[in-house]
């Protein structure tokens, strides 16, 4: 299959949902959002936790965030939800996303007399908001147009010998047929940066790989104290990895064999096809916002202990290389790559059935975590303290 | 008879293989490589789903090699057979608690 059916956008992206994202600009709006979201269809709230009292290069990283989502193609529609005192710059938020061609609508929390009567008037935008997106149509479009993100979590050792290597064969395959495909967690580099460094375009992409590398060790290095117990995790200990070496090793092949065209940062998105790295770090709720803000329509997930994320804007697809936690999680595991573990299908077979599996969710099929709405945990990925 | 427990060898270089499934001491694993060849390996302690054994000896201070690369050093001497996870091996990166020199503080 070369095509999938999205919604084509006015900005000329293309989106696999149609969602009206509900955008706090603060902390202190999420339970606002939180009430219109309940209230309505359609919609997606973007629930993090900064916005206010952050050192101005992380206000400026988390309004580029917040901009990004909006802008993200499965969103048809935003609503931007504003305390009015926040840190975060909401003019240059509602520019940009309107930019687009978005619809857009933006409402005040202390102008409008607070809680309640910001709920009520959220509602009333976002009603109109899903109206005027509802009936948007599907139309066929070209894998040159697919974004892809890929992620594992709560990983063991199976991670690294069957769902990791599924992702790795899904990716290529994505690449081949012109799509892009997006790959972070720096932190799970440290230790494997020399087999990425191979694969680099060119020598500027290698010490890019080089210099978040790191950037990203001396990070954790700062801190004076010791980065195990951090990474791995203690769930991954118990699940067999013994370093971050070993879980690095076993990370880096979900991005497969392709030549890394790129590295990004945080807010950025790739400007070209293949794959790219986005500079990251390991915790899902922030590398899956990442990812978000990097355009990706579909995120694909290895997991081998059972990590049930998702995402409010994208569908998250996932993979569990352990067969002990599929059997046990199968409401929340879409894919069940514990069968190589096992003998009964090889990497290619699952890699063929997780490739059927992600272009019936491109075309509107729910994966697991979306039709049990495990939708809400992110946050944005910031450097400085709160202050 | 209960199936053997199979473990995998990553790379041809590797000292150490991938149980999966959980190995009782005395027992033999089967250590299965990448071209489908096969060995057994006499474990000496109990090891978990998903752990590795060691296939050779590994004296303290040397390598542990997995998928061909580096994964840390060996924090005191370990004997084939044996169960090969944090108590025996070492990360030597990301180590805050490191100063320059590598000694630790």
């Amino acid at each position: 299959m070369s095509s999938y059916m999205g919604y084509r956008r006015k900005d000329g992206k293309v989106g696999v949902r149609n969602h009206v994202a509900v955008i706090p600009s603060v902390v202190c709006a999420n339970e606002v959002v939180e009430s219109i979201v309940h209230n309505t269809v359609m919609t997606q709230g973007i629930i993090h936790h900064q916005g206010c009292c952050q050192t101005p290069p992380d206000l400026e990283r988390v309004t580029n965030c917040l901009i990004k989502i909006g802008e993200n193609p499965n969103v048809g529609a935003a609503l931007i939800v504003s305390l009015g005192c926040e840190g975060v710059d909401t003019d240059r938020l509602e520019a940009e996303i309107r930019a687009t061609g978005k619809p857009v609508e933006r409402i005040n929390i202390q102008e409008l007399g607070g809680t309640s009567a910001a709920i009520q008037a959220g509602i009333d935008k976002a009603q109109k908001l899903i109206r005027q997106i509802s009936g948007c149509q599907r139309t066929e479009i070209d894998m040159s147009n697919f974004v892809m993100g890929i992620k594992c979590g709560a990983s063991d050792t199976t991670s690294g010998v069957a769902s990791n290597p599924v992702i790795g064969y899904v990716a290529d395959k994505i690449v081949d047929l012109g799509g892009t495909v997006i790959f972070g967690e720096t932190t799970e580099f440290i230790g494997a940066e020399h087999i990425l460094k191979r694969r680099a375009k060119d020598e500027k992409v290698a010490s890019e790989i080089d210099r978040i590398v790191t950037e990203m060790e001396n990070r954790a290095k700062a801190i004076g104290v010791d980065m195990r117990k951090g990474q791995p995790t203690p769930g991954n200990i118990a699940g067999g990895l013994s370093t971050i070496e070993e879980k690095s090793l076993g990370a880096i092949v979900k991005s497969g064999t392709k030549t890394i065209e790129g590295v990004i940062g945080y807010t950025e998105a790739p400007t070209g096809k293949g794959l790219w790295i986005k500079d990251s770090p390991g915790r899902e709720i922030e590398l899956l916002s990442g990812m978000a803000v990097g355009g990706a329509q579909v995120i694909l997930f290895s997991t081998g202990r059972g990590a049930p994320q998702g995402f409010p804007v994208v569908p998250v697809i996932k993979i569990c290389g352990n067969p002990v936690t599929y059997d046990r999680m199968d409401k929340d595991m879409d894919i069940n790559a514990g069968k190589v573990v096992t003998g009964e299908k090889s990497i290619e077979e699952v890699g063929e059935e997780t490739f059927d599996m992600l272009m019936r969710v491109a075309c509107g099929e729910t994966s697991k975590g979306e039709a049990i709405k495990y939708t809400k945990s992110m946050d944005f990925y910031c450097l400085g303290p709160v202050i | 008879m209960q199936e053997q427990v199979k473990a995998i060898q990553n790379h041809p270089l590797d000292n150490v293989a991938t149980l999966f499934d959980t190995a009782k001491a005395e027992t033999l694993v089967m250590v299965i490589d990448k071209k489908g060849g096969s060995s057994e390996v006499k474990v000496l302690n109990d090891i978990p789903f998903g752990h590795k054994i060691a296939l050779s000896p590994i004296k303290v201070g040397e390598q542990v090699t997995k998928y061909g690369e580096e994964i840390g050093i060996a924090t005191r001497d370990i004997a084939v057979g044996e169960h090969v996870h944090i108590h025996n091996i070492d990360s030597i990166r990301g180590r805050g608690d490191w100063t320059k020199e590598g000694a630790k503080k």
